[in-house]
């Protein structure tokens, strides 16, 4: 006699079972088969070539009609389940009871919905079934903008889909690169430029908070209070295992439906496979997992010995055509080294991650032809320490070649502008080294490259390489850090050259050897980042030094020095008294006074931070940037309102600099000071940036030095007015930003450049200063704010412990 | 082993760290770029220095103080530099970091 086997949801792993089940024993059961959607079977995976138009529905089908009837399959689709009794064995659905001896639950899993006002609206739908699909596809018909939340692969799928049916298409990802779960930012940065060059507009770090709209969804409102038009809006933010039936029949569930390696679950006639399935705490949702817990439950309902065993995976995808591979465990962990090799101009990245002598994981990007030698390897866990040297090349090469230093300036464009002060691109100059300027001297002359700072000349002279091969021979030069060949003028020049608004951008297309870079270039690159693109680019607090990160400046004991701002070096009874109460209260142990003309409160314990600034921010002190590679204090002398020798207001003229120049980030510290007359009390001429007042206005003076060099200033120019000594000062700031190496004073890079160089673009050039200026504006509109209040309502919780074990341990 | 949670991941920066007080002193708590977790006592061998205030680099710390570079897994001192640092286990599930309880003890007794 049959068994009755009832199976609820008909999805691509219960299709599999039965499949194998009526192959294996056509009689042993008689089936009845529920499915919410009202259809059966069909290839879920080729969803994506139905949204885009390249397959239709009756071609992604994997079981019919007849096949259903050929085996005798009683369906029940389009038919909700509402409940199971497990005591008197029948599976409840909308028009009816069935009975089962066993039964397979087969539910999947539900699309994550994220819980944001307006969620409900017509227009917002998810992307999981055919009938998402299409809805997507009707709603593409009108045309018009469509966001998607989420950047993971079912969110770029619907993206490049709906792209494809020509709408406008933004996708939103929460995190900071796309699809995190598969690429790492490297991966993750070329597959959003490939997306952004097919017209897909890519937002990452974007949080969604609320969904606009009247009767249809007409916006997207995001956390930055950015608000983007949308006629259609698809979630695809994630799954979770479709277990509501499972819980309420009693059934044991932890995220998803728990099962044991015979995929039987608490109850010994339930079994349950696919997405709906916990087994050992994973779950699943790639199709050769679930392909192979079918075949395990076909053979346990037929009473055969099986086990399910978790396999080592692979992820080959190809995203709207982008090839991307991932692999095993590509995390960095215990004993773990990574081989990366980057290719600027393929846009190829590749990265083996090894533990010991075998390979453990692996992501590529572009390439990823050698993807199943290297997950072989990973597989079967082969000794690769005799091919470790050219591993990376894959299975074909067993050659010696290097990665290659010129990579980076051979992959630029000829538009790619090498010299920025004059506007020479690199075909200018590689077509006058093809008509006979070979070496420096004569490319200077010819085109003028590098012939005015001259911060270029790395990258000129690696022109002449990559142009003229071996006749060329590249002169040394000292680069970044053991992650790149670039020096930092170089990668300076690339970031404006190439417009690399990103880490993972520069890490890429200038060739990082790295994955992530190190403590040496990861601070320089943020800072030139951020300030070449003080609008796109997001300041990155981990690739600070501590000092920026935690706003403070460390001490040999760990412990924080804490300086509020006393602007021009100006401050109050209130204020004093302030800074008193703070000190007493956090038992400040040293009080200092400092050259710069503010108070210094040593010893800080770290986690007591944001409370002491908050105590400081209420009696109205900011951030000092004691800390900073950026404006320090601007020191003044009393002038002209107290001084019988003073001729300008000093005092005035300082807090006015300090308050334009605050919270700007630097190359290094920056330091002014003005004087009010040339007795020079204020000690202007050994300052970064100085100012002498005299009857007839003020003297500007750059590049002094009074500390491990000491040097006098050099005269920048006269001018009369207050007005313009500040417009002279932001746009020598603002030089001094754009083009000094990280950890050059303004005296050290003034020395590389030329006094006369900056002259000409800071004094004489009037268009020059002013679109300076501007530039700085621009920049201080982004970064001044003050980072105390900011951490405080913030983040002040990252200062303290996440955890406080000493009551446990005591036990 | 008996592992006790500490907090949930996301409460640890992308390449940043916290810290967890003991008894026995404080254990710094990294988490890498790719969602890593280690644990190693919060003290540079060299001069004390607070690790969980370093950069973080693959799975390498580079001591705020004077640049020491360790590795988070094995606790060893990169480069020319040669000092250990006490590494804990750590683990992360279901988005809760775990460290090992009793390896934290027995360190500390030991």
């Amino acid at each position: 006699m049959k068994q009755k086997l009832v199976v609820i949801g008909a999805g691509m792993a219960s299709g599999r079972v039965l499949e194998r089940l009526f192959e294996a024993e056509p009689d042993a059961y008689e089936v009845t088969l529920f499915n919410a959607e009202p259809r059966g079977n069909y290839n879920r995976i080729m969803l994506s070539p139905v949204l885009s138009g390249d397959k239709t529905y009756e071609e992604i089908v994997t079981h019919d009609d007849d096949w259903y009837a050929e085996n005798g399959v009683t369906c029940r689709f389009g038919e909700h389940v509402v409940g199971i009794d497990r005591n008197r064995k029948v599976v409840i659905g909308e028009k009816g009871e069935v009975a089962y001896d066993k039964l397979l639950l087969g539910t999947g899993s539900a699309p994550f919905i994220i819980p944001v006002p307006g969620k409900d609206l017509p227009g917002v739908i998810t992307y999981r079934d055919l009938d998402d699909t299409e809805k997507m596809i009707e709603a593409a018909a009108k045309g018009g903008k469509a966001v998607v939340i989420g950047g993971g692969l079912l969110g770029l799928e619907a993206a490049a889909g709906l792209k494809e049916r020509g709408m406008d298409v933004t996708v939103l990802h929460l995190m900071g690169h796309l699809m995190e779960r598969q690429l790492d930012p490297s991966a993750g940065y070329l597959l959003r430029k490939d997306l952004e060059g097919r017209g897909i507009t890519v937002m990452t770090q974007a949080s969604t908070s609320a969904i606009l709209g009247e009767d249809k969804v007409e916006a997207v409102l995001l956390e930055d209070k950015t608000v983007l038009e949308a006629d259609l809006v698809v979630m695809a933010v994630g799954i979770r295992p479709e277990t509501r039936l499972a819980t309420d029949a009693a059934l044991e569930v932890a995220r998803g439906v728990e099962v044991n390696a015979q995929m039987i679950t608490s109850d010994p006639d339930i079994l349950a496979v696919g997405e709906c399935v916990e087994f050992d705490g994973q779950l699943f949702g790639l199709v050769a997992p679930l392909y192979d817990q079918a075949n395990v439950v076909a053979q346990t309902l037929l009473a055969e010995p099986a086990a399910f065993v978790p396999k080592e995976l692979s992820t080959k995808l190809k995203v709207t055509g982008c090839d991307l591979f991932s692999a095993g465990d590509f995390a960095e962990g215990e004993g773990r080294e990574d081989i990366v090799f980057r290719d600027p101009a393929r846009g190829v990245y590749k990265r083996l991650v090894l533990e010991g002598d075998t390979l453990v994981g692996a992501v590529m990007y572009g390439d990823t032809a050698d993807g199943s030698w290297f997950f072989g390897l990973i597989k079967d866990g082969t000794d690769i320490s005799e091919m470790r040297e050219t591993l990376i090349f894959g299975p074909g090469f067993q050659g010696g070649a290097q990665a290659d230093p010129l990579a980076a300036v051979a992959a630029l464009a000829d538009d790619a502008e090498i010299c920025g002060c004059n506007g020479i691109c690199k075909g200018d100059i590689v077509a006058a080294i093809q008509d006979g300027a070979t070496d420096l001297g004569a490319v200077r002359a010819t085109t003028k490259a590098s012939g005015s700072c001259g911060t270029c000349t790395g990258l000129v002279e690696q022109v002449l390489a990559v142009t003229l091969g071996d006749d060329f021979v590249m002169p040394a030069a000292q680069p970044v850090c053991g992650c790149t060949d670039l020096t930092h003028e170089d990668v300076r020049r690339l970031i404006k050259a190439q417009e690399l608004k990103s880490m993972p951008a520069v890490w890429q297309e200038l060739g990082w050897k790295s994955s992530d870079g190190c403590h040496v270039c990861r601070p320089a690159l943020n800072y030139y980042l951020l300030a070449d693109w003080p609008v796109e680019y997001i300041d990155d607090p981990q690739s600070r030094f501590i000092n920026e990160r935690k706003h403070a400046n460390i001490q040999k004991d760990g412990t924080y020095s804490v300086v509020p701002r006393m602007w021009g070096g100006m401050t109050t009874p209130d204020e004093l008294r302030a800074i008193a109460d703070a000190a007493e209260k956090y038992n400040v142990p040293t009080v200092h006074v400092t050259g710069g003309q503010r108070i210094d409160l040593l010893g800080v314990k770290g986690e007591d931070l944001p409370d002491i600034w908050a105590d400081l921010n209420k009696a109205g002190m900011v951030s000092g940037h004691a800390y900073s590679k950026g404006l320090r204090t601007v020191k003044t002398c009393v002038g002209k309102d107290h001084c019988r020798f003073g001729t300008q207001d000093s005092t005035g003229l300082g807090i006015q600099l300090e308050k334009a120049l605050w919270g700007s980030w630097t190359p290094h510290k920056v330091k002014l000071a003005v004087s009010g007359c040339p007795r020079n009390c204020a000690e202007a001429t050994c300052k970064d940036i100085g100012v002498i007042c005299v009857d007839s206005g003020y003297q500007i003076s750059v590049a002094g030095a009074a500390g491990m060099d000491v040097k006098e200033t050099e005269s920048l120019t006269d001018v009369a007015t207050e007005k313009e000594a500040l417009e002279i000062v932001m746009a020598m700031m603002q030089i001094y930003r754009e083009n000094a190496k990280y950890l050059d004073r303004i005296y050290k890079w003034v020395g590389k450049v030329g006094l006369d160089w900056v002259k000409e673009q800071v004094v004489d050039d009037l268009e020059n200063r002013a679109a300076l200026v501007e530039r700085f504006l621009l920049s201080q509109s982004v970064y001044q704010k003050d980072p105390w209040a900011e951490h405080v309502a913030e983040r002040a919780e990252t200062y303290r412990p996440i955890a406080n074990l000493t009551l446990e341990a005591a036990e | 082993m008996s592992w006790i949670d500490i907090g949930a991941l996301e409460e640890i920066a992308p390449r940043g760290a916290r810290v967890v007080k003991t008894a026995f002193g404080c254990v710094a708590v990294f988490r890498t770029e790719t969602d890593e977790v280690f644990a190693v006592s919060d003290r540079c061998p060299h001069k004390g220095g607070p690790l969980s205030d370093g950069i973080v680099h693959g799975n390498k710390v580079t001591c705020p103080l004077h640049n020491w570079v360790f590795s988070l897994e094995t606790g060893e001192a990169q480069g020319a530099d040669e000092g250990q640092v006490p590494t804990y286990a750590a683990r992360v599930e279901a988005g809760r970091i775990l460290l090992d309880a009793t390896q934290l003890q027995a360190r500390a007794v030991a």
